[in-house]
């Protein structure tokens, strides 16, 4: 029996070396960047990502020092791709025009723009600036699981108006069930201009990344974020290779090697992997209660440090409403928690 | 006693904000508020509160500021314009308040520098922005103690107390705090990174001030340097709270803010924009007491041939 989805073409954009670099705390070499690339080009995907996790201008005390700046990774990447595009993240608040006029001249040629899933309004300048230097330009709405399909809609609409032409719904906390994928996108495709592309980004929290994916792909998006093995923040994206079987099994195109991308996920990036990448209890904790996926190592580090357990402070945090960017709150959040243990006493 | 009268620029939340903390104030007194719509709520206020107003943007104060006096402006406008606002108001020997992040005139956050300009050669002082006010003392307080290679500071601020012209401009907002960190906060490089969080009800204003020592940090010494700073600020932004550190991890120093406002036209939760109003004022009330004394003397206005 053929499936409903059978023909459509979906692009596979690949988040190993970005998303991913948040579950190797921001660590990835040059050389498994490029090596990584160069198998990801080679299994014809036809987007990656590369960048410090938190995108253009991540490299911070809050969120992490890379090995290498972002002009360097990106470089290094985009001159070694036969026909894969480089990506990268920008974060307004964070990032800003400068480094996105750096990226692309290091080779970069597609951009996600991300904002809080309700402030797509502080994103105008940089997607205007994208459109003008020629980028192939996404408006990525994050953590989307606090604002309901017509809010997401209406955010959507307006990144439209200044010029992205893909809008991504963006799971960021692995927190969205299928029913809630399936209204966002559908919502999104009713109001946007039939031209405009619509993407979903998934994390594996509650291990739905890609029976999330296909739901979007069933609702109108043609663009999908997923990595190898999962790499990425949390308990990973939604696992490439996986998506990719599941997707030729559905008589969906991809245009993509499904063997050697089960390759280059058991040959390169699990053996790299600091942890494995899997719902574990911290990581299905952020799922359930809505965190940031990226919290999870901050919080384990600061649960070492002040002996407040770190499902304690993630759902604490997730009780707080603490959105991406808000990694400095983890520590604060288990100073607070360890001054009411009488594990901590106030300097003042 | 005398006060220095002074004109608002904007009528918006600022500017209305501004109305309220100029009329508690012994020495300044709040007589123009300049607006461009006449039929913006904050000209409407201003007049209930017994300001003159215009509708018709600077120009149309102008006229009127020999007669009536006004010696001092605050510009709650934007970047665009404020040259041009404060070029006119300036030849005609005000003193201006630059609230919007235009900084043609020196940065001023008060604790740290603002003792340097009570001689005068000044004809405008910047504010900054929020997240300037709110955390450039800290870093100050530690880069007096020992020398800081870097300086991280991240501002989360309520949705609702955000904007459209922040919103539309973050990375004005970023270049200008991140080089104002440098600048007055002492450090040699700095960065500044915002947060817009939309949870209901609003959260108050929090900031996290990172400093990288460049050798290791004398813990004892930032502590009490650090504390007394927050004393210093708190003299005129009582919501100024510390929430938890200094912390030390290796080489960082860890501060993390709380900064509540005092609710007189904005809510409580937008410390973010109190701390701007409030550091204004307070800024123009050490000047307006020089003023007063004849001390304080405008620099000579360029005479254009």
């Amino acid at each position: 029996m053929k499936s409903a989805l059978d023909g459509r073409k979906v692009t596979l954009h690949d988040m190993s070396l970005r998303d991913g670099m948040h579950a190797k705390r921001e660590q990835i070499s040059i050389e498994k960047m490029v090596e990584i690339a160069t198998a990801l080009d080679d299994a014809n995907v036809p987007y990656l990502q590369v960048t410090h996790g938190a995108g253009l201008g991540g490299n911070s005390i809050q969120h992490g020092f890379a090995l290498a700046s972002n002009p360097e990774y990106i470089h290094a990447v985009a001159s070694r791709m036969k026909k894969a595009v480089v990506s990268v993240l920008l974060i307004p608040g964070l990032g800003t025009m400068k480094e996105l006029k750096e990226a692309h001249e290091a080779g970069a040629r597609s951009v996600h723009v991300a904002t809080h899933c309700t402030e797509a309004d502080t994103s105008p300048q940089h997607i205007a600036y994208a459109r003008e230097l020629g980028f192939d330009t996404t408006g990525f709405l994050m953590m989307a699981h606090l604002n309901d399909a017509k809010g997401l809609a209406e955010q959507g609409k307006l990144m439209e108006s200044y010029g992205a032409q893909t809008i991504y719904v963006t799971d960021s906390a692995g927190y969205m069930l299928g029913q809630d994928v399936t209204e966002a996108i559908s919502r999104l495709r009713d109001v946007l201009n039939p031209e405009t592309e619509l993407g979903f980004h998934g994390h594996h929290n509650l291990g739905l990344g890609v029976s999330n994916s296909i739901a979007a792909i069933a609702a109108g998006a043609n663009r999908i974020d997923a990595s190898l093995a999962g790499l990425g923040a949390g308990a990973g994206n939604c696992p490439i290779e996986v998506l990719a079987a599941v997707l030729d099994r559905m008589g969906v195109e991809t245009g993509v090697d499904l063997f050697k991308l089960m390759d280059a996920a058991e040959d390169i990036v699990v053996p790299m992997m600091d942890q494995i990448v899997r719902a574990d209890r911290e990581a299905l904790t952020l799922g359930y209660a809505g965190v940031y996926s990226t919290f999870l190592l901050h919080a384990k580090r600061a649960a070492k440090r002040f002996g407040v357990p770190a499902r304690d402070i993630l759902v604490e945090l997730g009780a707080r409403k603490m959105i991406a960017g808000q990694e400095d709150m983890i520590i604060d959040t288990a100073m607070t928690m360890a001054k009411a243990r009488g594990l901590l006493e106030s300097v003042d | 006693m005398t006060k220095i009268k002074c004109a608002l620029i904007g009528s918006g939340n600022i500017g209305t904000d501004l109305i309220y903390k100029l009329q508690r104030s012994p020495v300044l007194e709040p007589v123009w508020m300049v607006g461009i719509d006449p039929e913006s709520e904050g000209l409407r206020r201003a007049a209930d509160m017994g300001l003159k107003t215009t509708s018709e943007g600077v120009d149309g104060l102008l006229p009127h500021v020999k007669a009536d006096g006004v010696q001092m402006a605050f510009d709650a406008t934007s970047a665009y314009v404020h040259a041009e606002n404060s070029r006119k108001l300036n030849e005609l020997g005000v003193m201006m308040i630059d609230l919007t992040p235009a900084a043609i005139g020196p940065l001023c956050v008060p604790p740290v520098n603002l003792s340097s300009y009570a001689e005068g050669g000044v004809t405008n002082l910047n504010m900054i922005s929020c997240a300037g006010q709110a955390t450039i003392p800290i870093v100050n307080a530690v880069s007096r103690v020992q020398p800081v290679d870097y300086a991280e500071i991240v501002a989360s601020l309520s949705s609702k107390s955000v904007g459209p012209g922040t919103r539309a401009n973050l990375d004005e907002f970023t270049y200008t705090t991140s080089s104002a960190i440098e600048k007055i906060g002492g450090a040699k490089r700095g960065k500044a990174l915002a947060i817009i969080n939309p949870a209901e009800p609003p959260m108050i204003m929090r900031n996290t001030i990172y400093c990288q020592t460049a050798e290791a940090p004398d813990e004892a010494a930032i502590i009490a340097s650090v504390l007394e700073m927050i004393g210093e600020v708190q003299k005129y932004v009582p919501g100024y709270r510390l929430v938890n550190g200094p912390t030390f991890d290796g080489t960082t120093v860890a501060v993390f803010m709380e900064v509540a406002g005092l609710g007189d036209y904005l809510p409580k939760y937008a410390g973010n924009l109190d701390i701007m109003t409030a550091a204004a004022t307070r800024t123009a009330e050490m000047i307006a007491e020089k003023m007063i004394a004849g001390t304080f003397k405008l620099e000579a206005p360029e005479v254009l041939a």
